[in-house]
């Protein structure tokens, strides 16, 4: 690699935060390179450090936080020990960001072309009208509705996705050498995903823009980077060219980060069609106040079995698992358990009724009482259905830690703010087991976790229906999940049901049209998918554009 | 822009509805009085007839309700009943009670017109010393300034007013002569006289009040400043000084707005200890004063005024927050 | 006008000397990053500190001559500032023996204390002792302690964890060692708070020669009560009365708030809205308004004023905590741990003491100290303008007022002077303290890494 072709060069950047008044290292010594117009895409789990190191690269670190050691250098200028003016007078018009959350990160006061042209103007790079039509320009090229127009509204009058393609176009105002992406996509729904991947990969290309690419999606990175480098914990594990680390990762870590996606369960057998299902929403209807939000929503679950019900934000899927809990008692409908009609609210229940279903929780941090240790947390259901106290109650305490995997005499006594994500995760099943329940709701149970852990959870899961019997709704938006753990499949969206079946049928076409959708934007590993798609199907006919067609 | 007129509308519907329930409420207390005002006018060695036409002077035979809207029209307009203590001297001197009492808005008058001064000059020193300082507060935050204006001010917000006033007193009047420590201003005084006399009492209330609005206008910068969009506009280059008036300042507005006017309604209970103290003839000595001779009549207006100016100064700062929000300002 | 000529010529001076500083930074540093981006306004600070510190210091040694003129009139500065450094030093003995005695828990919430939460801490410590222990205590008082306190030891030993067992066994066995020395050593307070004694008038300092007497080392007031006695008395009445009213006030809004929270519908309507309505009248006149009711009422059902004090201002004040509690009540009940209890079936009684309340005590505790500090300042407000606690009773608010005439005597009796603002100085003391604790209590749980 000659000299003139390189932008940034980091070596053995060390990045120190402050906590109780004491700094901790976050960064232990990070070196990379990226030439003139490469595309980099840095990936690591929650808590690796990716946001920190991609504002270093900048020169800028958060309040809390400093550079302890090391160089960047960008274009040959020293951006650590740099003035401030100087950093100034590169950021905005040779280093560009765009942040994780553009509702937050616009200025609700201002007009959104009004926040576009800033830059250029205080740069003086161009004046202020030129630098408005280039902004049109760039909207229309980013594929945003009405160009023309859409700048002269505030954040709050335009779309997550729109505002997220804004500032993209508002980073390449000054058409900059380098923009940082933080995790441009990932509040977004699949369908609108795919969208804003395919206008910022389109326009990194048409300027011949280098960029860093901040995820923890691979099959993101996949689609959108030149090469990739892995963090864990603040460490660099490895870093190689795209194709090379998706085919060949020479480290462990990368090996099971890659492994995870492969966790398979086999199609169980179908359903005698004469069985009785455990759980059976018949007809439902339901509405928060006087918004409806399902309509006639009919499914059957069967013994042992997991049922996924997948669709995105505001398809109604947690609706549904609050109708068959009884908190929200729908307007018509019934749910019937074992053949039976139950009370609708959960009030007029039977203590038998309500343990028969239990519930797990996306965010185990608010579904456990932080005030309570592991023992009383599990212990709670066990007193309270199975009449078990003292010695009995301890036994079956300490029994159910083990079937979660994890050591009684360590964890009965601590809280849950001394546990990791994932061990706080298995506490949820476990205190869903203590009621001998015959069905569970798993909320969103994996989609807080890192990949490792959620792959953990869902080995934990599988195992616990083979052994016990259980019966699984399991709510998700992601269909990776869904893959690899659901035997049958129930699709939502604008609160009815699209579509359900047995999940080999659901991932074999023929599809209804928006289980295609869904289906098909999901991501995938393969680096050509996006570039596949795309010629497939044509620009116009992905993402939002495509429900809207339909 | 119908929608924001249609809010603010509701808004002062509420503080209207507020303001007529709390003088409701405010009538009643003053009839759960044992016995009846005739009585606590004239003392237990009245005549029975003495008493009688104190009753029917004052109306006390009608039923309550009726009493109500009598008292609540004439104070809406600007007539708020006699005064007791005037009644009481009326009738000592001899003279018929029925001409010699002397109305209510007649003494709370003046004394209002004091206070409101009294007030607005505090409120002059105040309002930009508070927002200057929090506002630095906050840009140098957790450095050496700002944790001793945070030491400071809590001091300060802790000290009862009348510790505030008999330092400012010892200091400033007593030790070293510079302002008088009596604030006994009159009608016709001449500006500048009554400015210095007033200082004292508008110093202390300052320290006070100060202190709050400055600790709520940094919690309210600090909180904007943390703002993704903040960092935004840091990240594309922008000069630190743009970034707080293109970026910051607009968004403060609400909130600073917000502060001033909560803290111009404390400072209305904070002026009657302070007016106590200088002996400043102002709206809050006249209460004390009434409340301990049990002047019904005057402790009634005085109280509805208090709390028409807290109502008033707190509606202020939701229809002021309402204005400058955007979201508001722009609807979908 | 020399004054302001005085004044622009010094802050030319600080602004001349803030750029020097600035410079001299950054060549002795050979342009250090700190220096280098200093804005002016930063040195400009650091300068007008120096300045300060300066004049204080000067000021101190002014006030340190024998002469008698400049002395008087320097006496409070002085005072100001060696309390001042006294207090910080205390706080910070207090703090160190925190961090090598006790259990590990509270060793650790010592080494995170910042100085001024020691302070707080070690003067609430003080008042507390003052208060229980002006008078003589009894013996039953004693006894009383022990039989609670000895079950509560052993309770904790059986179910709590030993580091929290320890702690509780700790503080139980210190409070009752205390009792017991102080029922052997007496009362703290000299003479009785109501005792009118032969002289009036004694002047402070304890000189003959002046017209003191050893015997009264804070003299004694108009009517002959000896005042250091009534300045300790007044900490069991004003801080005991306050400590009172706010319990109250946190019985009635905390109940309420929660009730409201749990149940909602028309309950959490009619209460939030009945509040909103009192709220809407400023505490310190409502309070005005009902004790002159009240002034009517006390002697005809015979009941004293005092008493009606309490309730009125429980009553205003339990509005407060009643929205604090609600609000803290709604975040909880909407967290999943909450309706995962719903679910199982559980009561409302379980869910309100075994669910939200342990989870809402960090912000009840945290309110209930500045709602001590708002309760006590209101007292004290009312007790100056003459209708809170009632005479004979010793309050500091009502001896502020019955003193202050004493401050004109400041220029040639500065020991005069100072009764009032002793009697000022204590309120304002706990009241800061309470609220130097409470500030580091919300730093803390607000987790805010600033």
């Amino acid at each position: 690699m000659s000299e003139s072709e390189l932008l940034l060069k980091v070596r053995d950047l060390q990045i120190d935060g402050r906590s109780d008044e004491i700094w901790n290292p976050i960064i232990n010594g990070a070196s990379f390179d990226l030439k003139k117009g490469e595309v980099m895409g840095l990936i690591g789990e929650s808590g690796a450090g990716k946001s920190t190191m991609g504002l270093a690269s900048m020169g800028y670190t958060r309040d809390g936080c400093r550079i302890s050691g090391g160089t960047v250098e960008f274009d040959g200028i020293d951006l650590v020990n740099a003035a401030a003016a100087v950093k100034r007078d590169l950021l905005g018009k040779r280093i560009a960001y765009v942040a994780q959350s553009a509702a937050a990160s616009f200025n609700p006061a201002h007009r959104l072309i009004d926040q576009h042209t800033e830059a250029p103007v205080q740069h003086k790079v161009s004046s202020r009208s030129d630098s408005e039509a280039d902004g049109i320009e760039l909207y229309r090229k980013l594929r945003l509705p009405n160009p023309d127009e859409i700048g002269f509204r505030y954040p709050h009058q335009v779309s997550g996705g729109q505002l997220q393609r804004a500032m993209t176009a508002m980073a390449m105002a000054c058409r900059p050498d380098l923009i940082i992406f933080d995790e441009p996509t990932t509040a977004l729904d699949v369908t609108t995903q795919i969208e804003v991947l395919a206008s910022i990969r389109e326009i990194v290309e048409e300027f011949d823009t280098a960029a860093i690419y901040i995820t923890h999606d691979l099959a993101v990175v996949a689609q959108m980077a030149d090469k990739i480098k892995v963090m864990l914990k603040g460490d660099e594990v490895e870093e190689a060219d795209t194709r090379t680390m998706l085919s060949a990762p020479t480290q462990e870590y990368t090996k099971s980060l890659w492994a995870v996606r492969s966790f398979q369960r086999p199609q169980k057998p179908a359903v005698h069609t004469s069985a009785t299902p455990i759980i059976s929403v018949r007809n439902v209807t339901a509405a928060y106040g006087k918004v409806p939000v399902l309509h006639d929503v009919s499914f059957d679950m069967h013994e042992g079995r997991t049922v996924a019900v997948v669709g995105e934000s505001g398809s109604g899927k947690s609706t549904t698992a609050r109708c068959i809990t009884g908190l929200l008692p729908p307007k018509s409908g019934h749910i019937e358990f074992n053949g039976e009609a139950m009370p609708l609210d959960y009030r007029k229940r039977n203590k038998d009724q309500l343990r028969q279903a239990q519930m797990i929780y996306q965010m185990a941090d608010t579904a456990l009482n932080p005030r309570k240790t592991i023992g009383e947390l599990i212990g709670r259901p066990v007193q309270f259905y199975m009449g078990l106290t003292g010695k009995a109650k301890r036994r079956r305490v300490d029994h159910l830690l083990e079937e979660i995997e994890l050591e009684p005499e360590i964890y009965f006594n601590r809280y849950p703010s001394e546990l990791s994500g994932g061990q706080k995760q298995r506490i949820g099943i476990a205190r869903a087991l203590a009621a001998e329940p015959q069905f569970i709701i798993c909320d969103e149970v994996t989609s807080a976790l890192d990949q490792l852990v959620a792959e953990g959870i869902l080995k934990l899961l599988a195992k616990l229906q083979d052994e016990l019997g259980l019966s699984y709704m399991f709510i998700t938006h992601d269909l990776a999940t869904v893959k690899s753990i659901a035997d049958e499949v129930v699709v939502m969206k604008d609160g009815r049901v699209v579509e359900q079946g047995p999940k080999d049928d659901m991932f074999k076409p023929p599809h209804h049209a928006y289980t295609d959708l869904l289906l098909s934007s999901v991501p995938e590993m393969d680096p050509d998918w996006l570039t596949n798609l795309l010629n497939e199907r044509g620009v116009d006919n992905i993402g939002d554009a495509a429900v809207g067609k339909m | 822009m119908a929608s924001i007129l249609r809010i603010i509308a509701q808004r002062l519907g509420l503080g209207l509805l507020t303001l007529l329930v709390v003088s409701i409420v405010i009538f009643t207390a003053v009839n759960l009085l044992p016995g009846d005002f005739a009585q606590a006018i004239l003392g237990q060695g009245a005549t029975p007839e003495a008493i009688e036409a104190i009753r029917k002077d004052l109306g006390l035979n009608d039923p309550p309700v009726t009493r109500y809207f009598q008292w609540l029209g004439g104070a809406i307009q600007g007539d708020l009943g006699n005064s007791f203590a005037q009644a009481n001297f009326a009738s000592f001197a001899g003279s018929d009670t029925g001409s010699g009492l002397a109305s209510v808005a007649a003494q709370v008058g003046p004394r209002f017109a004091n206070t409101m001064f009294l007030a607005g000059v505090t409120a002059m020193i105040a309002v930009p010393i508070a927002v200057t300082l929090g506002i630095l507060a906050a840009l140098y935050r957790n450095s050496i300034f700002d944790r001793a204006a945070n030491v400071m001010t809590l001091s300060s917000i802790s000290s009862p007013e009348f510790f505030m006033a008999y330092v400012l007193i010892l200091f400033l009047a007593v030790l070293n002569p510079i302002l008088p420590s009596l604030s006994n201003i009159y009608d016709g005084m001449e500006f500048s006289e009554r400015l210095t006399k007033t200082l004292l009492p508008a110093l202390t209330l300052t320290l006070v009040v100060t202190a709050h609005m400055m600790r709520m206008t940094r919690a309210a910068i600090i909180n904007l400043l943390a703002s993704p969009y903040i960092e935004m506009a840091r990240l594309k280059g922008i000069s630190p000084m743009r970034v707080i008036v293109k970026h910051a300042l607009p968004n403060a507005l609400a909130p600073i707005i917000n502060v001033i006017a909560l803290n111009l309604a404390y400072l209305i209970t904070g002026v009657v200890v302070v007016e106590v103290v200088f002996v400043y003839p102002g709206i809050g000595q006249l209460f004390v004063d009434s409340v301990k001779i049990r002047d019904i009549p005057v402790v009634q207006a005085c109280c509805l005024i208090f709390a028409a100016a807290y109502i008033l100064l707190n509606l202020m700062a939701d229809i002021l927050s309402i204005i400058s929000n955007p979201r508001l300002r722009h609807p979908k | 006008m020399s004054i302001w000529v005085q004044l622009v010529v010094a802050l030319a001076v600080i602004a001349a000397g803030g750029w020097a500083f600035r410079f001299a930074g950054q060549k002795l540093t050979k342009n250090a990053p700190y220096y280098r981006d200093m804005p002016f306004g930063v040195a400009f600070g650091y300068v007008l500190g120096a300045a300060l510190l300066i004049w204080v210091i000067s000021v101190y040694y002014t006030a340190r001559t024998a002469e008698p003129a400049i002395a008087n009139k320097y006496f409070f500065i002085r005072v100001a500032i060696e309390g001042f450094i006294g207090f910080a030093i205390i706080a910070y003995y207090f703090r160190l023996a925190g961090i090598y005695i006790g259990s590990e828990g509270s060793k650790k919430l010592f080494r995170s204390m910042p100085l001024t939460a020691a302070f707080g801490i070690i003067t609430i410590i003080f008042y507390a002792f003052l208060a229980v222990f002006a008078g003589q205590i009894s013996a039953i008082t004693i006894i009383v302690l022990a039989a609670l306190g000895v079950p509560l030891c052993v309770y904790a030993r059986v179910n709590f964890r030993k580091d929290a067992a320890k702690s509780i066994v700790g503080v139980v066995s210190v409070t009752l060692i205390v009792f017991i020395v102080m029922y052997f050593v007496g009362p703290l307070a000299p003479y009785g708070q109501e005792e009118i004694l032969g002289a009036a008038n004694i002047v402070p300092g304890g000189d003959p020669a002046i017209g003191g007497n050893p015997d009264y080392p804070l003299g004694t007031d108009q009517i002959g009560r000896d005042i250091l006695s009534r300045l300790i008395y007044g900490a069991q009445n004003t801080v005991g009365i306050a400590f009172a009213t706010t319990v109250l006030a946190f019985v009635i809004g905390a109940t309420l708030g929660f009730l409201a929270a749990t149940i909602g519908g028309w309950l959490d309507q009619f209460i939030s809205r009945a509040v909103d309505v009192l709220m809407a009248i400023p505490s310190l006149i409502f309070a005005l308004l009902l004790m002159t009711i009240a002034s009517v009422w006390a002697p005809v059902l015979g009941i004293p004023l005092t008493y009606f004090m309490i309730v009125i201002i429980a009553v205003i004040d339990s509005t407060r905590v009643f929205r604090l509690a609600r609000a803290v009540g709604i975040n909880i009940v909407v967290m999943d741990y909450i309706e995962a209890a719903k679910l199982r079936g559980e009561g409302m009684g379980y869910l309100i003491f075994r669910e939200i309340l342990p989870n809402a005590s960090a912000p009840l505790l945290a309110e209930f100290g500045l709602r001590f500090c708002f309760v006590f300042l209101t007292i004290a407000s009312l007790s100056f303008l003459g209708v809170g606690i009632q005479p004979p009773l010793a309050d500091w608010g009502t001896m502020v007022k019955d003193l202050a005439q004493f401050i004109n005597f400041a220029a040639f009796a500065p020991q005069v002077a100072a009764a009032p603002l002793l009697a000022a100085g204590a309120i304002a003391l706990l009241t800061v303290a309470v609220n130097f604790v409470v500030d580091w209590m919300l730093h803390k749980s607000s987790g805010l890494k600033e």
